[in-house]
């Protein structure tokens, strides 16, 4: 646990366990408004924003990336909204729709751009890269003080902590409006809170978290990140107040416990090589879903759903 | 011109009663407010004024508009056609003066939140987005559940109430708004005798107050009791008045059609 | 071109021509059956089925060179993909059941999770045989190229299959699909048609595997039921033109993709179905985007109309000016809003059903024709003539409605 941690493991935890908090945020509200699968449909088109991005700029960096992601994901609510409205289609349909498609034509542009003399290709994006955002320059702790060697650190860190600190702020400064609308929506209309718009703010903000938590996870476990501590951590508590807390508790878990294990379970069985961290988070998200759904104090269904009243 | 039978109220041209001498300042004014969806009007060309210091009714037949006039009213749905006048002025700028009870049935109760909780939410326009939630501003929280009496369930979720208590709870959260006009859907839909005794009587305290209540109402047997004016719907407006005027078996029947059996009618304490 | 053209008359390879069909044969199977799921409101539990097959790819592939195969043979590949992807489902039902959490976070939560755990297998894999990678990536998004023979003969028999499987479970899976409570009467066991669904879904998704990938397997599964909604209301038609705009797309798509490099089937095939979506989603005679643009104005348009008309003949004055301008153009009101000799004549006809209406409810104390009084309807519509002509004996003669005008 010295120098070799902070120079491999430090910046890769600390990667993940920001993407985690920052996904799992706009999770518990996803969740509660029955949109977990949002969530699927923005990490699907990250990829195709991240091409297009390099399409119009002809380089791999940073900010164009963001941004295209983040514009394919305002691109694909906004077409969802649309045909479920037009098409009077029902949301899940429409969410199918949108994000195959793009996702789709995010591939076809990708295999006929010649991206062979830079790094991006699709497994990258899809399974992400954790293992990979080490701190070369570290010698140890006292690293963490050195001007010189804090100036090395991989950018991704820098990236994912602005992201969760912006979310952290935005879920601090909306949460009443978020938690009136998510009750009862049409109390909050009543009262003059711009309910749709909010909606559609807490989606952008998740698309933040996906494309932020993209390059550290890749775009497909970022859907475990949205939904399985949130969804745990409802089993966990009836206060609204107390869910984000143990959400957060439970997505720094995962994120600390998939790296350790993906880096060292292998060893512990005798392999040599490690195993995809981003993956092992997910899979240790799933498992204390798991506990949750099997242990948790509030699992049960108690009052009447939206659903059932109206049926 | 041949009248029929019944007096003025009959909505002989879709408009009868001229709104033209409308006092501008009635708590909630309607003018030939249309909603549709889709290719249906579930509201069509409405005109109702709600008067003041009074508990009015809007009664009609199911899927006849009622709830879609009250949503309509708070600028929550969008309408086709028509104005809303809240105290003379439109729905924008008098938000605050409005408190709504939705129906039970439209939020999720299983949400994570306490009694207390949805007291507050409304607190809400008077403490904004990051405003602090004083000590008063608490005080007032936990008399208002007292007065629907459900203080000792303040630390309670939502989930575990029964109906009537959850619509105390509504109730409560609409006091907590300590607005001029109460809008309430179906406040009595489902609940127990004591609860909807108590509701009635938080109510009667609005109107004595000075305060203008708005209600959904499904039960014809207990208008009489409980309201002062009464405003029957069915997709049209078919009359409006004070309850001796208005709440008629002629005019009954025009609303209900066959649905209202002359039988149940005699039960009624209607008049003509 | 003439690329295309060959690969399109089944004349670029036995392979390719053995792929094109099969692709075919299951986009019909994965349009018809997906309406099921659609139908159901379940679209996206088949994105969950489908991420699902990945750790169970990984692990087939991991014991059968435990086995001592070489692990690729797409049979068990398959197999194993299918054990992991009914896990999934399984899962999905039990956490909806169980727990409080709503049908759509288990969902997402067994797709991100599964999908990680299978990530990892892969991870596991390279390492272990890194010479022998067996391509098991091209499950991610599908492909063709460099495919075996048998494993042609496999998706083309594996789509005659599911056809084949959609035709025998078409009736109990339109009725549960519609209305599961009329089927629970009369006694079918709605949670076996259901598992039975996600079963023929599930093999709909491990057969597309190599073909179109696992991540786009679902769009084959739910663009065509919800453009095929856009050409019709009946089920059956449903699920006919769903199969029909699965296989086209199924089958254009491969061919496409068979004729240039660079074209991976799986997106192509996704891209020709989204296609064919759009096209739909504008232009569809009846639910088009188009069409009903152009009826929501005439209804529009409608309303304001007899508003306006419902207020000149009450001799109120219209405040609304779309009611005014339409009115206007109609030539039935001065831009002032005094109403010309036309728009008299108009209002008194609407007065006149007006109270023709209010002597109808009381005739007929019958909802069903009165509760039709929503002030659009014409009562022409309703009543028959005779029964017209009754109310207007009642009524008494024509009234006009300025008494400076004669009635028309």
């Amino acid at each position: 646990m010295g120098a070799e941690f902070v120079q491999f493991s430090l910046t890769p935890i600390l990667i993940g366990t920001f993407a985690a908090i920052a996904c799992a945020l706009p999770g518990n509200f996803l969740i509660l408004r029955r949109q977990a699968l949002i969530g699927d449909a923005i990490s699907h088109v990250v990829l195709p924003g991240i091409v297009v991005a390099f399409l119009i700029t002809g380089i791999v960096a940073a900010i164009p990336m963001l941004l295209g992601a983040a514009g394919a994901a305002i691109v694909a609510v906004i077409l969802i909204e649309a045909i479920r409205r037009l098409g009077n289609i029902e949301p899940g349909a429409a969410m199918g729709v949108v994000f195959t498609t793009m996702f789709a034509a995010g591939v076809l542009i990708l295999e006929q751009t010649d991206t062979s003399r830079v790094h991006l290709d699709v497994e990258h994006a899809l399974m992400g890269n954790l293992e990979s955002l080490v701190w070369f320059r570290a010698e140890g702790w006292h690293s963490l003080l050195d001007p010189a060697a804090l100036a090395t650190l991989p950018d991704e860190l820098g990236r994912i902590a602005v992201a969760c600190a912006i979310i952290v702020a935005l879920t601090l400064v909306f949460w009443r409006w978020l938690k009136i609308a998510t009750f009862d929506e049409g109390f909050a209309q009543a009262l003059g809170i711009p309910a749709a718009a909010l909606g559609f703010g807490l989606v952008v903000t998740a698309a933040i978290a996906a494309v932020a938590a993209f390059d550290a996870v890749g775009s497909i476990i970022v859907i475990a990140m949205f939904i399985c501590p949130p969804a745990a951590a409802r089993l966990m508590t009836n206060r609204l107040e107390h869910q984000i807390w143990w959400s957060v508790a439970f997505a720094t878990l995962s994120a600390v416990l998939g790296y350790v294990f993906a880096g060292y379970g292998p060893l512990w069985f005798g392999g040599e090589n490690a195993v995809s961290a981003a993956g092992m988070i997910a899979a240790v998200s799933g498992v204390i879903l798991g506990l949750a759904c099997l242990y948790g104090p509030h699992r049960g269904r108690v009052g009447v759903g939206k659903e059932e009243a109206a049926a | 011109m041949t009248h029929m039978e019944q007096p003025t109220i009959a909505a002989e041209d879709g408009r009868a009663t001229a709104p033209t001498a409308m006092p501008s300042d009635a708590p909630l004014v309607l003018r030939g407010v249309t909603v549709s969806y889709g290719e249906k009007p579930a509201v069509f060309s409405v005109d109702a004024t709600f008067p003041a210091r009074s508990m009015s009714a809007i009664i009609g037949p199911n899927g006849a508009g009622k709830s879609t006039l009250l949503k309509a009213a708070l600028g929550v749905i969008p309408r086709l056609s028509g104005e809303i006048h809240i105290f003379g002025r439109p729905i924008e700028k008098t938000r605050e003066r409005i408190a709504y009870v939705p129906q039970r049935a439209s939020v999720d109760w299983d949400f994570p939140t306490t009694v207390m909780d949805v007291v507050q939410m409304g607190l809400y326009r008077k403490v904004g987005l990051l405003g602090r939630l004083s000590g008063s501003l608490r005080g007032r929280a936990r008399a208002c559940l007292d007065r629907v009496g459900m203080a000792d369930f303040a630390h309670r979720q939502i989930g575990q109430l029964s109906g009537g208590q959850q619509q105390r709870v509504f109730l409560a959260r609409a006091l907590a708004q300590d607005a001029d006009l109460y809008l309430l859907d179906e406040p009595f839909a489902g609940v127990d005798a004591a609860t909807e005794v108590a509701i009635i009587d938080v109510l009667k305290l609005l109107k004595t107050q000075g305060r203008a209540v708005v209600a959904v109402h499904h039960d014809l047997s207990t208008v009489r009791d409980y309201f002062d004016h009464v405003f029957l719907i069915n997709v049209r407006r078919i009359a409006e008045g004070s309850v001796e005027a208005a709440f008629t078996t002629a005019n009954l029947q025009a609303t209900y059609g066959g649905r209202l059996a002359a039988t149940h009618l005699d039960e009624l304490s209607v008049a003509g | 071109m003439t690329a295309f053209l060959d690969a399109l008359l089944l004349q670029a390879g036995y392979n390719a021509a053995l792929v094109a069909i099969g692709a075919g044969l299951l986009g019909f199977a994965a349009g018809s059956s997906g309406t099921f799921l659609f139908l159901r409101k379940r679209a996206l539990v088949s994105d969950a089925v489908a991420h699902a097959t990945l750790p169970g790819v990984g692990l087939a592939f991991i014991l059968m060179v435990a086995l001592g195969g070489d692990g690729r043979s797409l049979i068990g590949l398959l197999a194993g993909s299918a054990v992991t992807a009914w896990i999934g489902l399984l899962l999905i039902e039990w956490i909806a059941r169980r727990t409080r959490l709503a049908e759509d976070a288990a969902i997402g939560a067994v797709l991100g999770v599964f999908f990680g755990l299978g990530i990892v297998l892969l991870t596991v894999i390279q390492a272990m045989s890194a010479g022998r990678q067996a391509g098991l990536e091209s499950f991610l998004l599908g492909s063709t190229a460099g495919m075996l023979f048998q494993d042609a003969v496999v998706i083309a028999v594996g789509g005659t299959l599911a056809v084949l499987a959609t035709w025998l479970l078409r009736r109990p899976m339109t009725l549960v699909a519609f209305d599961s409570d009329y089927a629970a009467a009369i006694g079918y066991d709605v949670r076996r048609i259901d598992l039975l669904m996600m079963g023929l879904v599930m093999a709909v998704s491990v057969i597309g595997l190599k073909l179109v990938g696992l991540i786009l397997i679902v769009a084959m599964l739910i663009i065509p039921p919800v453009t095929a909604r856009f050409w019709t209301d009946r089920s059956n038609r449903v699920i006919w033109i769903a199969g029909g705009v699965g296989g086209a797309a199924g089958y254009l798509g491969a061919v496409l993709s068979a004729s240039a490099p660079d074209l991976p089937t799986g997106p192509i095939i996704v891209l020709v179905a989204a296609a064919i979506f759009v096209v739909s989603l504008l232009f569809a005679p009846e639910r088009g985007v188009l069409a009903a643009v152009l009826r929501h104005r005439r209804f529009q348009a409608r309303v304001h109309r007899r508003q306006g008309l419902l207020a000149l003949a009450a001799q109120h004055l219209i405040r609304e000016p779309y009611t005014l301008r339409l009115l206007a153009r109609e030539g039935l009101v001065r831009p002032d809003g005094v109403p010309t000799e036309a728009g008299r004549a108009q209002a008194a006809k609407i007065a006149r059903d007006e109270r023709r209406w209010a002597v109808a409810r009381e005739i007929h104390q019958d909802a069903g024709l009165t509760g039709r009084y929503d002030g659009l309807t014409p009562i022409e519509e309703v009543f028959t003539t005779d029964e017209i002509a009754e109310f207007d004996r009642r009524l008494g003669p024509p009234v006009p409605v300025n008494p400076a005008v004669g009635d028309a």
